[in-house]
Formats: structure tokens, C-alpha cells, sequence
């Protein structure tokens, strides 16, 4: 090997082999590791495990506060869901009530309605009968006349001067009667 | 020797993991700043950023590095309350300490030309048996000889607890060294690897299509194995520890 000069501390430095078996290396190499671990652990002790275990502890604090507070939010929401059905059922049961009594109402004004109406054509009816019947006695009455008419002048032909206007008259409403 | 490279087919695959002093050339003392210093004071600040400043908001609702940041915690924290227990969790900033070394120590080690502390056998050795020792020492305090239950084996039949002993023995003084040298051989393996690769991409010069394809390839599974050796070497200290806590078989 030509560089000597350039290791002249370390004599296995250039040598063939393992720097790893370069037992000349192994005091300094324990020593820094010593102080490299002693400070690892000094900070880490002291400063950065107890920090993240506080934020590890804080943390799951939170979440179980978390928790408990969507459990309540929860309850809440299920009471809510029951005033709210039942008020909906108190409302259904009122607007049935509405439409029984509106129902009623209605019925009450139909049957008004149809007795004025009953009322009236049984007014109307009753005129009318009386109507026909006035008709009726007119005709007959007419009927009378007209017969005792044609009775007297048949009786007059037959056997004129015989007529007597009484008796005819009385004989018509005799048959007439019948 | 790194002029020798720009000619011809010279590789060395690794040179990546010298280890060199920061300022001068002179003998490294174990003070010496050295390259080591400067990557790990790199790994620190990482997790500084990380941890520290990027939970600095504290939300509620987190930041993106907040939200890193607390996964990696819960992520260890669950691993080491799965593993070991109620009586692990103080142990936790440990084992937390453990994993953000070396899974920043890994991830800073993939950016190209940096120094990667934890392919070296010195660094995992060192914490492998700082574990090893703080289990074994931790066993016997906790428990007594009673920790020696470990190694007998009570739901064996009686003429195979000496011999299950024995094992049990060896494989627990092993612990320490395929402990380190999973770590360090896997990440020394895969940069070793991908130098190996980007030596034959410099020597094809322009037709360097297929290496440079085999680096991106190794380079996306070193990714990955930076963050499972991470998290191997962290759940086998959560056992080990687990061990020490409940000797019992």
C-alpha cells in the first residue's frame, strides 16, 4: 500500500480486513456510544416521553369526554323523536275530530235543508189536489147542467109541454148520484 | 487508496466502515472526535427532531411528526406490555432508548456516503451486554437464586433437567453475542453489499444498468432491514428482560 502518510495514526487502517476487528477503534467507539445513550435517555426521560404520554392520556381524555357528550346529544335526539310523534298523533286525533264535527254540522244544515224542502213540496202538492179537486167539482157541476139540459130538451121532445124544469133537475142529480 | 478507484476495477467494499478522526491524523484516543462522534451526534439530533421538537405542538389532533412520534411510543411501549408485563413499563424509557438508537443509527447509516455507528460489533456488543448484564444482575436482585430456575427446566422429566441445563446455560451466555452480531452482520452485510455493487457499477461506466438496478434493489431491502433489525434487537431485550422478571418456566 503506497499511503502511508495519509493514515499514519491508524495501523490497521489501511491494512486488509474488517475496520469492524480494529480493536484500537473500540474504546473511542464505547465511549461516544456511553454519552450518545446517556443523553438519548436524559432526553427522552425528561422531556419527550413524558410529553407524549400527557398527549397520549389528554387525547383519549377528550375522546371518552367525546363520547359521553354524543350519548347525551343522542338521548336527546330519541326524546325529541317521541314529543315528535306524539304530537303528531295528537294532532291526527285532532283534525279527525275536526272533520267528525264539520261532518255533523253539514249533516245537520243537509237535513234543514231537505225537511224546508219536504215542506215545501207538500205545500206545493196540497195546492195542487185542492186545485184539481175545484176542477174537478167544476166539471161535475158542468156535467149537472149540461145533463138536466139535455134531459129537459129530450123530454121536451118527446112530450112537449110536459116539462117540468123541477123534476128533471131532480131526476138528473138522482141518476147522477147514482 | 480511494484514487486508486478511479481506475480500473478496484473495489473496497469496506472502507465505508473506517473509522477516522475528525480533525488531524493523530492516534485515536477514546475522546478523539472521531466519525463515530460526528454520526452519532447526527442520531441524537435526529431523535431530537423527532421526539422533541415534533411533538412540540402537543394536539390533540397531531402533526405528522407528532403522529411518528407517538406510533413509535405506543408501538414500543405495547411491545414492552405485551412481553414483560405491568412490572416491565419501567423499564420502558430503556427499551425506548434502545430502539430509537438504533433504528435512527440504521436509517441515518442508508444515507449514502454516511458512517453507520451500528455496523460496528463494538457499538452492538456494547449494548448487547448492557442488557445481558442489566438482566442478569436485575434477575438476581429481583428474584434471588430463585433466577437460577431459568435454566431448570421443571416440566422436563427429571433425567433431562441436568442436561437441558446445560444448554439452557450456554444459550444464555450466548445471548449476548448473536444478540450484537445479528445487528452489526446484518447492516455491515447489506452496505458491504451494495458497495460491492456500485465497485462494478464505477467499473462499467455507462452500460452500469444492471448494477445500479441490484443497488437499488439492495438498497430498498437494507431499508427494510433497518428498521427489523431495530425492532428484533428490541423485542429480544423485552424477552430477555421478561426472563429476568419471571424466571419461572
Amino acid at each position: 500500500m503506497a499511503d502511508t502518510t495519509h493514515s499514519a495514526g491508524h495501523e490497521a487502517a489501511s491494512a486488509p480486513g474488517m475496520p469492524q476487528l480494529d480493536f484500537s477503534t473500540f474504546p473511542n467507539q464505547i465511549f461516544w456510544l456511553v454519552v450518545t445513550l446517556v443523553v438519548i435517555y436524559i432526553v427522552l426521560s425528561r422531556i419527550a416521553l413524558p410529553r407524549i404520554a400527557s398527549v397520549l392520556a389528554d387525547r383519549s381524555d377528550t375522546i371518552q369526554r367525546d363520547l359521553e357528550k354524543a350519548e347525551a346529544l343522542k338521548a336527546k335526539a330519541v326524546d325529541a323523536e317521541a314529543a315528535y310523534n306524539k304530537a303528531l298523533a295528537d294532532a291526527r286525533l285532532e283534525a279527525s275530530s275536526i272533520v267528525a264535527e264539520t261532518k255533523a254540522d253539514i249533516q245537520k244544515d243537509l237535513d234543514k235543508a231537505i225537511a224546508k224542502a219536504d215542506a215545501e213540496i207538500a205545500a206545493k202538492a196540497a195546492e195542487g189536489e185542492a186545485k184539481i179537486k175545484e176542477i174537478k167539482d167544476n166539471a161535475l157541476a158542468s156535467v149537472e147542467v149540461v145533463a138536466t139540459d139535455t134531459a129537459s130538451a129530450i123530454v121536451d121532445a118527446v112530450m112537449p109541454g110536459a116539462a117540468d124544469a123541477k123534476a128533471v133537475k131532480a131526476a138528473v142529480k138522482a141518476q147522477l148520484k147514482g | 487508496m480511494a484514487d486508486e478507484a478511479t481506475s480500473g476495477f478496484n473495489i473496497h467494499p469496506m472502507d465505508q466502515f473506517q473509522i477516522h478522526s475528525l480533525f488531524g491524523d493523530g492516534p485515536i484516543h477514546f475522546y478523539t472526535p472521531t466519525n463515530v462522534t460526528l454520526w452519532m451526534g447526527f442520531t441524537v439530533l435526529a431523535i431530537v427532531a423527532l421526539l422533541v421538537f415534533g411533538t412540540r405542538g402537543r394536539a390533540i389532533v397531531p402533526s405528522r411528526s407528532q403522529s411518528i412520534a407517538e406510533s413509535m411510543y405506543g408501538f414500543i411501549y405495547k411491545m414492552v406490555e405485551d412481553i414483560t408485563g405491568k412490572q416491565g413499563l419501567k423499564f420502558f424509557p430503556y427499551i425506548f432508548t434502545l430502539f430509537m438508537f438504533v433504528l435512527v443509527a440504521n436509517f441515518l447509516g442508508l444515507i449514502p456516503t454516511s458512517f453507520t455507528t451500528t455496523s460496528h460489533i463494538a457499538v452492538t456488543a456494547t449494548l448487547a451486554f448492557a442488557v445481558f448484564f442489566t438482566v442478569t444482575i436485575l434477575g438476581f436482585a429481583l428474584n434471588g437464586f430463585k433466577f437460577l430456575g431459568l435454566f431448570w427446566v421443571s416440566s422436563a422429566p427429571l433425567a433431562l433437567r441436568p442436561i437441558l441445563a446445560v444448554i439452557e446455560l450456554i444459550s444464555y451466555f450466548v445471548r449476548p453475542v448473536s444478540h450484537s452480531i445479528r445487528l452489526a452482520g446484518n447492516v455491515m452485510a447489506g452496505h458491504a453489499v451494495i458497495k460491492v455493487f456500485a465497485g462494478f457499477a464505477g467499473a462499467l461506466g455507462l452500460g452500469a444498468i444492471a448494477p445500479i438496478f441490484a443497488i437499488t434493489a439492495v438498497y430498498g431491502l437494507e431499508v427494510l432491514v433497518a428498521a427489523i433489525q431495530a425492532y428484533v434487537f428490541t423485542i429480544l431485550t423485552c424477552v430477555y428482560l421478561n426472563d429476568a422478571l419471571h424466571p419461572s418456566h
